[in-house]
């Protein structure tokens, strides 16, 4: 709790920290409130690149929602996320320029089309003119919806920032898997990795389309990479079978597979053992490890299981009705009453 | 005997644009033979055989290209006669004596296309967030409101009488016309061929994963990378392209465009078309539609005069034109109850929906790894 709460000192400084640490999560003061109910409250959270760490809690902690603020799936009430130094959650900031952005262009050709109409008295001009401002009302208000990339860097440039979503997540290297396993449960293994690695994958429709050398190639390269990842988890050769007719703890590695397909830096893990009996979950422990050692891999880690995270984590972070109530190596947290009365309760007095 | 089929099969698998365009060209060849053969050949003449395969056509173009929608984004679409109405009418537009425009029947095609596709995104754009159930309404509102616009706006279309003197296609010395339908059978094939070899490649491709990956589970596939919003737009773009192609062959074809020609019947009728014929799987889909436009304009028809003509009690005095959608409907009950994943379903359909029964086959069957499945 200390040192976290000791880099939480002003952006600038915690910026500088992120420099010399070589922070791939920084988490500042994340809140989130359901109406009446406070589910995270000033969560502080720092994950250095090549580290594992864990977020334990019991039921009801806020463990998944904090984790779904991070994939940008819900929007913090309050406090900020960095992802590699980059702030992409948070609250809007200058959110209502934005539809002064949609407008812009259109009320501009308007006032010129308005002059020239004046200055010539052409009815062609006055027609050519609302037709371009159709046009840019209706471009506008698609790339508000699509998101283009020169649409993100307009904002940007312009000041306005809103969190990012969670595709959005995922290509600035966010990896994750969900608490009950979400496969697409009628394709197969192979095409689960392929759809991970969608943000990879550069081929556009109009390639597609043409079946061009490039599209083709970039297939056969993707095929072979979802292959070696299936490998990697452990699931070679399984490549063809429909992902629902795989095994349990088959299912949840797949998901792994899948999340490693769009080259994560920080892989988030929400229970991945949950279910699994004790040998899968050593299978999954030493999964965990090897991808760290062999990916340089970040890992977070939600778990119930203290025994399985205190083997593994370099770092822990203990929440307790939305709050983090410790911080620390796994002894460190171990040792910590806080933790041992959220866990066990309050002794006799 | 199975050596021979296997090695079709793989080659197939291997070739598909080709096997789809041998596929095309062989019916192409053979439909106006079979048509010759009785009892065919005593239902009508071979010309009228054959402007009716053309009309089947646009419906098969339409099942199609709701295919991509409903069958592989599972996206459900009750109002997909608005873009075929919105290709009819670009092309009315453009090439009729009303207007006064006389644009070239095949850019036009484009154009029609790229408008329908215009609409289908300002459509999708405002639905992104509504799922099933919700966006079904919002799309039959959407279905509803087209044709009406297209009534009312008389000054602009014509109202209730259409617009009529829609131009043909020509050919270089092909003129088009009403008295010989082979040049639009022959179009209309190349046109299905070309836009099923184009479906066919999507599916197989970083987008026909990315719309099914939305199918199966909207909040896990952005969370794998997919940006659910274009990936929508596209597929309501592209199938309303589709609808788009289909709407300027059609009113080409019939040389008049009114509003009547597109209502709710026309959407019911394709999504009864692509869920009967096996949804996501695009020969399916064709079969489906090509077999269900047949038995409503010819065979309907026929027992009418075969019942008639043999005097049988009680049925020689039902019309079943008349009985149309009442046989629909039971297809469609019947269908769902005893076949829910259609007559020519994708393998993937068909384990979703059988699942248990042949999960043990389905898990040990050394599949090919890119297979998606169709018949």
């Amino acid at each position: 709790m200390t040192g976290a709460a000791a880099t939480t000192a002003g952006s600038a400084g915690s910026a500088a920290s992120a420099a010399d640490r070589d922070l791939i999560l920084e988490a500042r003061k994340v809140t989130k409130r359901f109406g009446g109910l406070l589910a995270v409250h000033d969560v502080d959270l720092e994950i250095e690149r090549g580290a594992i760490v864990s977020l334990i809690g019991p039921n009801g902690a806020g463990k998944t929602t904090f984790f779904n603020v991070i994939v940008g799936i819900l929007d913090p009430t309050s406090g900020h996320i960095r992802i590699s130094g980059r702030r992409l959650i948070g609250r809007p900031i200058r959110a209502w320029l934005e539809p002064v952005l949609w407008v812009a262009p259109a009320a501009i050709v308007a006032v010129i089309t308005a002059i020239l109409g004046v200055i010539t008295g052409s009815p062609e001009v006055t027609a050519l003119g609302t037709a371009v401002v159709l046009f840019a009302l209706a471009a506008m208000f698609l790339s508000a919806i699509i998101r283009p990339r020169w649409y993100v860097r307009l904002l940007g440039r312009a000041g306005i920032f809103r969190s990012a979503k969670p595709n959005e997540m995922v290509s600035s290297g966010i990896g994750r898997t969900f608490q009950n396993i979400r496969l697409f449960a009628n394709m197969t293994a192979l095409e689960n990795v392929l759809v991970g690695m969608h943000s990879k994958l550069q081929a556009s429709p109009v390639d597609a389309l043409f079946s061009t050398p490039r599209a083709q190639a970039e297939e056969v390269r993707a095929e072979k990479r979802a292959n070696e990842l299936l490998a990697l988890v452990g699931l070679a050769g399984r490549g063809h079978v429909v992902a629902r007719n795989l095994p349990y703890g088959d299912q949840r590695r797949l998901e792994v597979a899948r999340a490693l397909g769009s080259e994560p830096t920080l892989l988030l893990l929400d229970e991945p053992t949950a279910g699994m009996n004790p040998q899968e979950t050593v299978t999954m422990m030493a999964l965990i490890r090897k991808l760290r050692s062999e990916l340089n891999l970040s890992v977070l880690l939600i778990e119930h299981d203290m025994r399985l995270v205190m083997g593994v984590s370099d770092r822990i972070s203990v929440l307790d009705h939305g709050e983090l109530i410790a911080e620390g190596t796994p002894e460190e947290v171990r040792a910590n009453p806080k933790v041992i009365e959220a866990y066990l309760g309050k002794p006799p007095e | 005997m199975t050596a021979a089929r296997s090695r079709v099969g793989a080659f197939a698998r291997d070739h598909r644009s080709l096997t789809v365009l041998i596929g095309w060209a062989l019916i192409a060849a053979l439909l106006p033979m079979f048509v010759l053969v009785p009892p065919f050949s005593t239902f009508q003449a071979q010309s009228l055989w054959i402007g009716g395969f053309a009309n089947a056509g646009v419906f098969i173009l339409l099942a199609l290209g709701l295919n991509i929608v409903v069958g592989l984004a599972g996206l459900l679409d009750l109002g997909y006669a608005a873009f075929f109405a919105i290709g009819s009418y670009a092309y009315a537009f453009g090439a009729s004596s009303f207007t006064g425009l006389h644009i070239p029947f095949w850019p036009m095609l484009l154009v029609g296309a790229l408008a329908a596709a215009t609409f289908g995104i300002l459509l999708g754009a405002p639905t992104l967030r509504l799922r099933g159930d919700y966006l079904a309404i919002v799309t039959l509102g959407f279905g509803e409101i087209v044709p009406a616009i297209f009534l009312n706006a008389d000054k602009y279309t014509a109202g209730t009488n259409g617009i009529g003197g829609v131009a043909q296609p020509e050919l270089g010395p092909i003129k088009f016309n009403f008295s010989d339908p082979l040049p639009f059978y022959i179009t209309m094939v190349v046109i299905l061929a070309l836009v099923m070899v184009f479906i066919y490649r999507l599916q197989d491709s970083r987008l026909g994963r990315a719309w099914m990956a939305i199918r199966e589970d909207e909040l896990a596939a952005a969370s794998s990378g997919v940006n659910t919003v274009t990936t929508k737009l596209l597929a309501f773009a592209l199938g309303a392209s589709t609808a788009g192609f289909a709407g300027v062959f059609n009113a080409s074809q019939l040389g008049i465009v009114s509003p009547d020609q597109f209502g709710f019947a026309v959407s019911f009728t394709v999504l009864a078309m692509v869920v009967l014929g096996g949804m996501g799987n695009a020969w399916g889909v064709a079969i489906g539609a090509f077999v269900l436009y047949e038995i409503q304009s010819v065979l309907l028809k026929q027992l009418n005069q075969f019942f008639q003509g043999q005097h049988v009690p009680i049925l020689e005095k039902i019309d079943f034109v008349q009985y149309q959608f009442l046989l629909y409907g039971l297809a469609l009950v019947g269908m769902m109850l005893l076949r829910p994943e259609g007559l020519f379903p994708s393998r993937r359909r068909q384990q979703e929906l059988h699942a248990g029964v042949a999960d043990a086959d389905v898990a040990d069957a050394p599949a090919p790894t890119n297979e998606l499945g169709d018949a």
